[in-house]
C-alpha cells in the first residue's frame, strides 16, 4: 500500500545502488550517521546490501534515549515516587537508571504514562490538581515543541524535566576522538528540517568532510550516500542538502526562535560519551519555574557505571559496532540488556539485534 | 445487606441461588441447545458428553483471554475467547465440537458487561455452528482480579491434524488476509493518542473459511499468527521444521490505516497480533487452486501468496525488502511501544 | 532521533489541524511551523507538532535528483568512452 512520499522503488534503488558503486573509492570509507530512524530504516530496509564492501555506514550518539545520562532517569524516577504523574515517549520507558526502569517504576505503583506528545502531558495537568512532569528528552526536532508548550500558558501544576540535546556539537566532538575515523556524515534529516544547514558548517566546517544531510526513505538514504562518496572522489568536504522537500538552508525560523526564547545553550553529559560544552539545553531563568528539577529539588550526580566488557561507549562514538562488542547477543540481549545501546530501542545495539543487522542474507 | 442488582458481588460466584440466577438471566439464554452428546450444557451437570466420532484424532486446545479494553472497535474479550479457541482448532485442521466457558469476574463489574461479554461469545460460536457445553464461574474481590479473565477450552476432531512444523523446500507461503490489524487497532484505541480510525479489529472465527479447503490437501503447515505477529508464526514454523521461509515484502497485504499507524507510531505490523487471519504453508501444486479458494471466502477476500519455503538458511526467516535489499525477519521480543526515533 | 511521517491537512482551526494519515486521523499543533499550511497539503509531524509543509510535487521533485545523479554519471561514462575510443 503506497503512502505519501513513499521512495522505495526497487528500480531506482538498484540505479542508485549501481552509481554508489561508481562513486566509491576502492579504499575503505567510513560514513557515521547520527539517528536512530536512520538506523532503523537501513536496517529494515536491508540497505547495506546495496553497498559494495568497502563502504560502511554506522550508527554514533544518534538515539537521544541511549544517551540520555543515568542521573536523568534517576531524577524522573524520584519524581515518579513523590507522587507526580510522569509523562514520558514510550521508547524511554525501559531505560535503566542507577536503580529502576520507568517501567519498573510503574509496576511498583507510581503514575507514570506514556504519551506521543508533550501536548497530551499539558492537556492531562490541567484536568488534575496532581503535579505533572513531562519528561523532555529529544534533539532539535523534539526541542520546539517544549518551547511551545512553555509559552503557551501551561498549568501552574506542570513542570519539565530537560534533557535535551544538540547534534552538530556531538558530531564535532566525535571527529576530535581518537579512532572515529570518519570520512563523511550522513546528517540528521529531521534535526536539519528545523536548524537548517548554517549549524553543521558552524561546527564541522574545519573538519573538510562531507556532511550530506539525508531523509528516511530508502531511496533518500541511497542517494545521500552517494553524494558523500561523489565528494570523496571530488577530494571536497561541504554540508549537502539531500533532502531538499523537507530541509531548506535557513531551516524552519520559527522553531528556532520558539527554542531561542525559551532554552540556552548548557554543558549536558551524553551517557557514555562524557561532557559535551554546549551540547545541550536548560531553560532560561523566565522559565524556570517550570524546571521539574527545582520544584521536585533534584541534585543528582552524573557517571554511568562501567560494565566490564560493555562497549556501549565505543558503539555510541562510532568505533566500533554492535557485533564488535564481546556481549552483543550472549550476556546482552534486548531482554536482558546491559548497555543502553541495547536498551534503547532504537540504540545501534538493539536494532541490530531485532532487524538483524549483524548479519546480512 | 442491601444488593446492587446492576453489579456482581461474591455471592454470584457461590454456587447457590444468586450464581444460578446469574446463569439463568445472563448467560444460558444466550446459547442455543447442543446436540452434540447425551448430556450438554442445559442439564447443568457436573460435565457434559460429546459422542466421538469413529475416525480422526481428537484435538484440543486451551486459551486464557484478559485483555485490555474489554471492549475494543470490533469485538471485545467474548468475541476474542471464542474466535481465539475455535481458530487454534481450525488451524490444526480440526472442525470444533465444543467449547467450554470458565470466567473470573471481579466484584462490582457491571452485569448487562456480563450480558454483553456472553452473547458475543455465544454469537461466536454459533457463527461456526459449534456449541458450548459447559463452565464455571467465579467472583473474586474488588482489586483481586482486574474486570474479568476468561478460559476457554475447545475440542475437534481432525483427519487428519495438520501441525505447525511440516513445512519443506519448494512450498508457498500463503497468509489469509492483511497482517497487523488487530494489534494496531488496539493501539489506536488507546484513549491517550487521541486517534480516530475506522480501523476495526480483524477478530472472526476462521473455521468458516478454513474448512472449504482442507479438503484440497497439500497443507503442510497453519498457525494462527497472534501474539508476536507473522514474525512470530513463521518463526516458529521455520525454526521447527528447519527451512527457511523467504518473505516478499511488497506481496503482504497491508491495509492503509495499519500502514499509517506504523508509520505513525514506529511499530511493525508484522509484529503486532491479528486475530482472524491465518497463514499456510502448502504444497506448490496446490498454492493456486487454495488460493482462489480463500479469496471467495468474505474472511480470505484479501488473500496472498508472500513467499516460499527453501533451504539457505534453516530456522530462519529471510525478508526480501520492498526496496528490495534483504535482511533476516527474527522473532520479535515482547509488546511494541510507540517510539520519538 | 526524527520519527515523523507526512500528513495530510484535512481542516485547521486557529493553529491547530485534524490531519490525516492514510485513513487515521489525529490533530497536530501548528505553532511549530514557519509557513502556513492549507487543507491539502502535506505536513511532517513530530510528536505532534508539525515542523514543516511538503507539497505533493514535492515526491516528484526528490525522484527527479535521483535521475539527475544517475544521468550525470552516464553522462561521464560516455564522455571517457567516447575519449578512449
Amino acid at each position: 500500500m503506497a503512502r505519501p512520499f513513499q521512495l522505495s522503488d526497487p528500480v531506482r534503488a538498484r540505479q542508485l545502488a549501481d552509481a554508489i558503486a561508481i562513486l566509491a573509492p576502492p579504499t575503505p570509507v567510513k560514513i557515521v550517521h547520527v539517528c536512530g530512524t536512520h538506523e532503523m530504516a537501513i536496517t529494515q530496509h536491508g540497505l547495506r546490501r546495496f553497498l559494495p564492501e568497502n563502504v560502511e555506514i554506522l550508527e554514533g550518539p544518534g538515539c537521544p534515549v541511549c544517551v540520555t545520562p543515568t542521573a536523568d532517569i534517576d531524577a524522573v524516577v524520584q519524581i515518579a515516587e513523590a507522587g507526580a504523574i510522569v509523562c514520558t515517549f514510550g521508547d524511554m520507558t525501559r531505560v535503566p537508571g542507577t536503580r529502576l526502569t520507568l517501567e519498573q517504576t510503574r509496576s511498583k505503583g507510581c503514575d507514570i504514562r506514556v504519551v506521543l506528545s508533550i501536548a497530551e502531558a499539558v492537556h492531562i495537568a490541567r484536568e488534575t490538581d496532581r503535579e505533572v512532569v513531562f519528561f523532555a528528552v529529544g534533539f532539535e526536532t523534539t526541542t520546539p515543541m517544549t518551547a511551545a508548550v512553555l509559552l503557551d500558558d501551561p498549568p501552574s501544576n506542570f513542570s519539565v524535566l530537560v534533557s535535551h540535546k544538540k547534534i552538530p556539537e556531538a558530531m564535532a566532538v566525535l571527529l576530535n576522538l581518537p579512532g572515529t575515523n570518519i570520512q563523511g556524515y550522513l546528517a540528521p534529516g529531521h534535526v536539519s528540517t528545523i536548524l537548517g544547514l548554517a549549524p553543521y558548517a558552524k561546527q564541522l566546517d574545519t573538519f573538510k568532510i562531507p556532511i550530506v544531510v539525508g531523509g528516511f526513505e530508502p531511496l533518500d538514504i541511497l542517494y545521500a550516500i552517494a553524494l558523500i562518496l561523489r565528494q570523496i572522489r571530488d577530494g571536497v568536504g561541504f554540508v549537502e542538502n539531500a533532502f531538499p522537500r523537507a530541509v531548506s538552508d535557513e531551516g524552519n525560523l520559527a522553531a528556532q526562535i520558539l527554542i531561542e526564547t525559551v532554552f540556552e545553550s548548557t554543558e549536558v553529559h551524553w551517557r557514555g560519551i562524557g561532557a559535551i560544552p554546549d551540547s545541550g539545553y536548560r531553560l532560561r531563568d523566565e522559565f524556570t519555574q517550570f524546571d521539574a528539577r527545582q520544584r521536585f529539588q533534584i541534585e543528582g550526580e552524573t557517571g554511568d557505571e562501567h560494565i566490564p566488557g560493555c562497549r556501549c561507549a565505543d558503539v555510541l562514538t562510532a568505533r566500533a559496532t554492535p557485533a564488535d562488542c564481546p556481549l552483543f547477543g550472549t550476556r546482552c540481549t534486548p531482554l536482558s540488556p546491559v548497555g543502553p545501546c541495547m536498551v534503547g530501542s532504537e540504540g545501534a545495539c538493539s536494532i541490530w539485534f531485532r532487524y538483524g543487522g549483524r548479519e546480512l542474507p | 445487606m442491601t444488593q446492587n442488582n446492576d453489579r456482581i458481588s461474591p455471592l454470584h460466584g457461590a454456587g447457590g441461588a444468586m450464581m444460578g440466577q446469574l446463569l439463568a438471566e445472563h448467560v444460558l439464554p444466550h446459547f442455543v441447545s447442543s446436540q452434540v452428546g447425551r448430556i450438554n450444557l442445559s442439564d447443568m451437570d457436573d460435565g457434559a458428553t460429546i459422542a466421538l466420532p469413529s475416525a480422526g484424532e481428537l484435538v484440543m486446545t486451551t486459551d486464557s483471554h484478559v485483555v485490555k479494553p474489554i471492549f475494543f472497535p470490533g469485538g471485545d474479550i467474548g468475541k476474542l475467547a471464542a474466535a481465539g479457541t475455535l481458530n487454534d482448532l481450525a488451524v490444526m485442521g480440526a472442525r470444533p465440537l465444543a467449547l467450554s466457558l470458565a470466567v473470573i469476574i471481579e466484584e462490582d463489574f457491571i452485569i448487562s458487561d456480563v450480558d454483553r461479554i456472553v452473547k458475543s461469545f455465544a454469537d461466536t460460536l454459533i457463527g461456526s455452528e459449534t456449541p458450548l457445553i459447559c463452565g464455571d464461574t467465579k467472583v473474586m474481590g474488588r482489586g483481586e482480579i482486574d474486570g474479568i479473565a476468561i478460559n476457554t477450552t475447545g475440542l475437534g476432531i481432525a483427519d487428519p491434524a495438520i501441525g505447525d512444523a511440516g513445512a519443506v523446500a519448494g512450498d508457498v507461503v500463503i497468509v489469509t488476509g492483511s497482517m497487523g490489524d488487530h494489534g494496531m487497532a488496539l493501539m489506536a484505541a488507546r484513549e491517550e493518542f487521541h486517534l480516530e480510525t475506522e480501523l476495526i479489529s480483524d477478530v472472526a472465527s476462521i473455521w468458516p473459511m478454513i474448512r472449504t479447503i482442507l479438503p484440497v490437501g497439500g497443507i503442510h503447515a497453519m498457525k494462527d499468527p497472534t501474539r508476536g505477529g507473522l514474525a512470530a508464526a513463521l518463526n516458529e514454523m521455520a525454526s521447527k521444521s528447519k527451512t527457511t521461509i523467504e518473505l516478499n515484502q511488497p506481496a503482504i497485504p497491508i491495509r492503509p490505516e495499519v500502514q499509517g499507524l506504523s508509520d505513525m507510531l514506529g511499530i511493525s505490523p508484522l509484529e503486532v497480533a491479528n486475530e482472524g487471519k491465518a497463514v499456510l504453508i502448502v504444497s506448490p501444486a496446490v498454492a493456486d487452486q487454495i488460493l482462489e479458494m480463500l479469496r471467495k471466502h468474505p474472511l480470505g477476500h484479501d488473500a496472498e501468496i508472500i513467499g516460499h519455503v527453501g533451504g539457505e538458511y534453516p530456522g530462519r526467516v529471510v525478508l526480501t525488502t520492498d526496496v528490495g535489499g534483504r535482511r533476516f525477519l527474527d522473532m520479535p521480543l515482547g509488546d511494541p511501544v510507540p517510539r520519538i526515533c | 532521533m526524527c520519527l515523523a511521517a507526512p500528513a495530510k491537512v484535512i481542516s485547521i482551526t486557529n493553529s491547530t489541524a485534524v490531519v490525516d494519515y492514510n485513513g487515521v486521523q489525529t490533530t497536530t499543533r501548528l505553532d511549530t511551523l514557519t509557513e502556513p499550511v492549507a487543507p491539502g497539503d502535506y505536513v511532517l509531524i513530530h510528536t505532534g507538532f508539525a515542523i514543516r509543509r511538503l507539497s505533493a510535487e514535492d515526491g516528484e521533485e526528490t525522484l527527479k535528483l535521483f535521475d539527475q545523479l544517475a544521468e550525470s554519471l552516464n553522462d561521464s561514462a560516455e564522455a571517457t568512452d567516447s575519449r578512449d575510443s
